[in-house]
């Protein structure tokens, strides 16, 4: 394929995005206005009036029909504006300018972590189905998926923290006595490491290290069993069977061909774990006191901040997009059989 | 601000020695003597008060960090914790202060040498104009002014830097009173003014974010949903100056988090945790636990009367009769409060207010009182509570349930999220059976009455009306205490709230703060936010 | 029929582990039907001298804040956690992989329809958008599996477009096309069950998935209503009393979730492999 049809490809990937990020909107829309709360009265305060009630309705907009206010919010976020969340009263797109490389640093650790003990366990078990290791990887991974990361959370932190006090305070990002590092990229971790700042380095890492096993265990299920999966798949396959026949290296046969051949099915549940992921930062964030966008959305959600709501959807929707994206030229990479669709 | 820079501010001791083992001692740093660490479920959502949207943790900051004309003076409750006198003001900003004869003019003198933080004096003109804001913005700092009878800008004026005078349209005995209320604080105008634009003259943006005070501590930082860090402005001259030099409030969502943290010794003050998390800690003699009854304040079943069954007063009187008041106040609150329940007569004997209602837990009764009404056969009922409350309220709902089903009465529980609680029980008033935990926060019967009984009100969610209700209490809203009427009146409007029991109260709860032996000096004040400037931390 | 029973009879025995979860499964479904008729109280009866007694001789699992009998509650509350869990996948599974198919069979128009549902769907943060129908909708147990389903459909719908597309042009549904099969019977017959393998590995990580979704909602006061006893919404409260030692809150209710999912899981897996036709032999 040419450079130039790739890029008329990814191009045209983009372009087909559009109507889910408008499908998106549409029903975010829809969905924070089903809520059931007014936020009108919740943010009035407790000792409300009628008439205070009915300013705040009419500062926030909410005495306008649904279309006009549909109307507002697109036109609004084509100049790029996502709105004030009332429950914080910063804007939208500073919260999650604010929110996001937190969220995406503990996320990318915990994908990390995943990768790093899932795909090696999920391929020592499909080289010996149905030994001990199999059993072994099988029941691991198993326990990994089987309990709410809350649980495993709040369990962690009591065990690593309040027994034997080798973890540090779950108190957010850093301990109190740190200060986050000159922001450049949002990661701490980076950012304190291009500060030169090993100390906060090390602290903000230490800070992240029990959610993002909470968060990397409960993923190791889907990744080490459809690497399980594919690798059976493509072994009892006949091309392996042809390339074992003729007498080629075991482990040529095993990285090279079968594995490459596995990886397909693997990413597509790579990509759907890190979008799980992202999605169930919520659980972990609430546990951590993290100070991420999953714990923002939780509570906008709680007291229907809309904007904050709208927001955060639309983020992760863009990130889920970009990351598909990834994939996907990923995917042509990896398999010529799949062609992208122009 | 680097990490460096923050220590050195902290006037490290040792410097940079110490740096390498303070990852590994959070407890011992946390633990220094002129630190306060705490953790709380909610934060600010905006450094000003008078800000339309901002939430009941934001009052803190206007208590800690700005400076009002007058403050409260402190008492001794008899279990030793300090309590605001709401009876006795003291000079803050303003060194002293006249009332005119005939109760309508309040003269002030500003105080001598007191400065804003960054340097400019604090003058009747920040005064004047920070007044002219709260009555001019809308909203709850023009209703709490209102509380006051401060209504409009033509009321205070500056006569010269130093002198500032209110004017009255009526006398009131709210007035002084109401200046003490975390919302009429004094703003350095000079520096708002820069910030004012012609669609913000009051610089609502600017003061959203960046506080501008004269307060006992400054902002260090704010990092919204993560903490608020204060420090002490060295040059404060309206008070003490704090014992305190940072405070760090952090935001720690799950409250069995808040509580490990203060077991750990990693915070000094631990706050809105579940009543079984104080009354253990409580027991444990290891902290200080603060119980001090939230005035004008309790926890009830609201009946509404819009629910048909519910409009028979026989039928309220039954359910008073079917709570299992006991078990609740043990396995629900566990004890953290006062009961409420096992008064001896129909009419009361004083005009104490909460006091406990003329009802114990009697199945016989309720079910006789069913007959009466005639339903013998029960009936259903949703009994719905908030969801934000659930720790208590979920328990409290869950024992109800079983005792009304001892009456034939199903209830089935509804939990209602937090935003959309306000709606359902308060503006639409459309929950049959709930759980209520109003607190008013002027202490006087009257003025719950006024809340809650009275017809129409927001919080009378029971949909409740009684004509001598309305009447006694417009009639004692506007009584000094000590008027000879004011007893009678309100023995009489108790006796109505007795037998129409249209709220049936269980327990009066506590004001619960978990604080290290070490720390004294915390103050129960009715904004219920902690004022830091009381403050001290000894050595351990 | 005789040749499926050797053939179960083959993989049971082959492997240790599934025969374990088949009797798991039989236990949980024994609890589910006679559960509610043999536990030792009554799962929702308060009892104020009983309050949080740690598990003992009467009290196998110990005692909640209300004195109610934790053991009891965890019996109980299999039928509905299964319920749940069956429903919320059956009604993902079934729609999932019929759009799914057809989109992967038919391509074109059909697989644009059906893939921007999909995108849409997974672009959304999933949880939250669980979180924002069952508060929309209210928090009942069909609003919790109807959020479920939604959430887990687009898994269907991507695993089973990827594999009918990779077999449609495969040599023996050519064959059976060339033998005078109709499209939508080919897809139904001959692509379609080829297809289930793959897709058993999503059923049995979603049953799991489903319940925990619901003990994530309950986590956040979204959760099945009061008093019903339900695993998640055990787990979620229980959680907050490990700080203060009543283990036995969280711990009884997580093992009883995690024993339910890891049965699913295995059972999967077991499930696979009998029906993987490239494995009878």
């Amino acid at each position: 394929m040419k450079r130039s049809d790739k890029l008329r490809i990814i191009f045209g990937r983009l372009i087909q995005a559009i109507p889910s990020i408008i499908g998106i909107i549409i029903v975010t829309f829809i969905l924070t206005r089903a809520l059931p709360g007014d936020p009108a009265v919740y943010f009035a305060g407790p000792a409300a009036t009628e008439k205070s009630i009915q300013e705040i309705r009419t500062s926030l907009g909410l005495d306008k029909s649904m279309l006009e206010q549909f109307w507002i919010y697109a036109s609004n976020l084509a100049r790029g504006d996502l709105g004030v969340s009332v429950s914080t009263g910063l804007s939208v797109k500073e919260e999650l300018i604010r929110r996001l490389p937190a969220s995406l640093e503990l996320t990318f650790l915990a994908l990390l972590f995943s990768i790093g003990v899932a795909l090696p366990l999920g391929i020592a078990a499909a080289t010996r189905p149905n030994s001990w290791v199999d059993q072994f990887c099988r029941i691991v991974v198993t326990a990994g998926v089987s309990l709410p990361v809350f649980f495993t959370g709040l369990f962690m932190v009591y065990l690593f923290y309040y027994i034997l006090g080798i973890a540090p305070a779950p108190l957010g990002r850093l301990d109190i006595i740190y200060l986050s590092p000159p922001s450049i990229t949002g990661f701490y971790t980076i950012d304190a490491l291009l500060d030169g700042d090993f100390e906060t380095f090390g602290a903000a890492l230490s800070q992240m290290i029990l959610p993002a096993i909470t968060l990397g265990i409960f993923t190791l299920a889907p990744l080490a069993r459809m690497t399980r999966g594919a690798m059976l798949q493509v072994l009892s396959s006949d091309f392996i069977r042809t390339a074992r026949a003729s007498g080629l290296k075991r482990s040529t046969v095993l990285y090279t061909y079968a594995f490459r051949n596995a990886l397909l099915p693997i990413l597509t549940t790579l990509g759907m774990v890190f979008s799980f992921m992202l999605g169930s930062n919520v659980l972990v964030e609430k546990v951590f006191a993290w100070p991420g966008i999953g714990s923002f959305a939780i509570e906008a959600l709680i007291v229907s901040d809309y904007a904050a709501v709208q927001g955060f959807v639309l983020a992760m929707a863009i990130l889920y997009v970009l990351l598909n994206l990834t994939i996907d030229i990923v995917y042509t990479l990896v398999d010529p059989r799949v062609g992208l669709e122009s | 601000m680097r990490r460096r820079d923050f220590l050195k501010t902290m006037g490290a001791a040792g410097g940079a020695a110490v740096i390498p083992f303070l990852r590994f001692l959070p407890a011992e740093a946390a633990g220094r003597d002129d630190t306060l660490v705490v953790v709380s479920g909610n934060g600010p959502n905006s450094m000003d008060i008078q800000r339309k949207g901002t939430n009941r943790p934001s009052y803190q900051i206007a208590v800690n960090l700005y400076d009002r004309l007058v403050g409260y003076s402190t008492k001794t409750l008899a279990n030793g914790t300090l309590m605001y006198d709401y009876s006795k003001l003291e000079p803050e900003a303003a060194e002293s202060w006249v009332v005119s004869p005939d109760g309508m003019t309040i003269t002030f003198k500003m105080r001598k040498g007191a400065t804003f933080w960054d340097g400019a004096p604090i003058t009747a003109y920040d005064v004047k104009w920070s007044f002219d804001r709260a009555v001019s913005l809308g909203g709850f700092p023009t209703v709490q002014m209102k509380a006051g009878s401060l209504e409009k800008p033509e009321q205070f004026e500056a006569i010269d830097a130093d002198t500032f005078v209110i004017k009255l349209t009526r006398p009131d005995k709210m007035t002084l009173p109401d200046l003490g209320v975390p919302v009429p604080i004094i703003f350095n105008s000079e520096l708002a003014k820069k910030h004012a634009t012609a669609d913000d003259p009051w610089a609502t943006e600017y003061l959203h974010r960046t506080p501008a005070g004269s307060g006992a501590f400054m902002l260090e930082r704010w990092d919204p949903g993560q903490q608020v860090v204060y420090k002490r402005f060295e040059e404060w001259k309206n008070g003490e100056l704090p014992g305190i030099s940072r405070v760090i409030i952090r935001e720690i969502p799950s409250a069995s988090t808040r509580r490990a943290l203060l077991e750990k010794g990693d915070a000094d003050v631990s706050l809105e945790m579940p009543p079984k998390d104080f009354a253990e800690l409580n027991a444990s003699g290891k902290y200080t636990i603060t119980g001090v009854p939230i005035e004008n304040s309790m926890i009830s079943i609201g009946l509404n009367l819009n629910f048909e069954p519910f409009a028979n007063k026989l039928v309220r009187q039954a359910i008073a009769y079917s709570v299992p008041y006991d078990q609740i106040f043990k396995q629900a609150a566990f004890e953290r409060g006062i009961p409420l329940w096992g008064g001896k007569s129909l009419t009361p004997a004083t005009i104490e207010w909460p006091q406990p209602f003329p009802y114990n837990t009697d199945y016989d009764k309720a079910k006789a009182l069913l007959k009466e009404a005639g339903y013998e056969q029960g009936f259903e009922v949703p009994l719905s509570f908030n969801l934000g409350l659930a720790q208590w309220s979920e328990p409290m709902c869950l024992l109800l349930q079983e005792s009304l089903e001892k009456v034939g009465i199903k209830a089935t529980i509804e939990k209602i999220p937090g935003a959309n609680w306000r709606t359902a029980a308060l503006v639409e008033k459309k929950l049959p059976m709930h759980i209520k935990d109003f607190g008013g926060w002027l202490n006087y019967p009257d003025y719950y009455s006024f809340w809650v009984y009275q017809k129409d009100r927001l919080f009378n969610s029971m949909n409740y009306s009684n004509p001598e209700v309305e009447k006694i209490t417009d009639a004692t809203l506007k009584m000094e205490v000590s008027d000879p009427q004011y007893e009678p009146n309100i023995k009489k409007l108790l006796s109505i709230f007795f037998e129409d029991v249209p709220l049936i109260p269980v327990y009066q709860p506590y004001l619960d703060v978990a604080m290290q032996k070490n720390i004294t000096g915390y103050e129960y004040y009715a904004h219920r936010q902690l004022d830091c400037r009381s403050f001290n931390k000894a050595s351990v | 029929m005789k040749e499926f029973i050797k053939h179960l009879r083959y993989v049971l025995t082959e492997n240790p582990v599934t025969l374990i979860a088949g009797a798991m499964f039989v236990l949980l479904i024994i609890a589910a039907v006679i559960g509610p008729s043999i536990v030792p109280y009554d799962p929702m009866a308060s009892n104020a001298s009983q309050s949080l007694k740690a598990p003992s001789w009467d009290h196998w699992f110990g005692t909640d804040q209300l004195g109610r009998d934790v053991f009891s509650r965890i019996v109980v509350a299999t039928r509905l956690d299964l319920s749940i869990a069956v429903s919320a996948v059956a009604i993902s599974f079934i729609f999932g992989s019929i759009l799914g198919s057809l989109a992967g069979f038919f391509g074109g128009w059909v697989d644009r329809i059906v893939g921007r549902i999909t995108d849409t769907i997974m672009a959304f943060p999933l949880f939250v958008l669980a979180m924002g129908i069952v508060a929309a909708l209210g928090n009942s147990v069909e609003n919790i599996v109807y959020a479920t389903a939604i959430i887990n459909l687009p898994f269907y719908a991507r695993v089973s477009r990827t594999e009918v597309n990779v077999r449609r042009s495969a040599d023996f549904v050519l064959a059976a096309r060339l033998a005078g099969n109709s499209s939508l019977r080919l897809l139904a017959t001959h692509i379609y069950p080829n297809t289930l393998p793959p897709l058993m590995v999503q059923v049995s990580l979603n049953m799991g998935w489903a319940i925990l979704n619901a003990a994530g909602l309950s986590f956040i006061g979204l959760g099945v209503r009061p008093p019903t006893a339900e695993w998640g919404i055990m787990v979620a409260e229980g959680a907050g009393y490990i700080v203060s030692g009543e283990w036995w809150l969280a711990i009884f209710p997580g093992l009883a979730l995690m024993l339910a999912v890891f049965t699913f899981n295995l059972l999967g897996d077991g499930l696979r492999d009998l029906i993987d036709p490239r494995r009878r032999t």
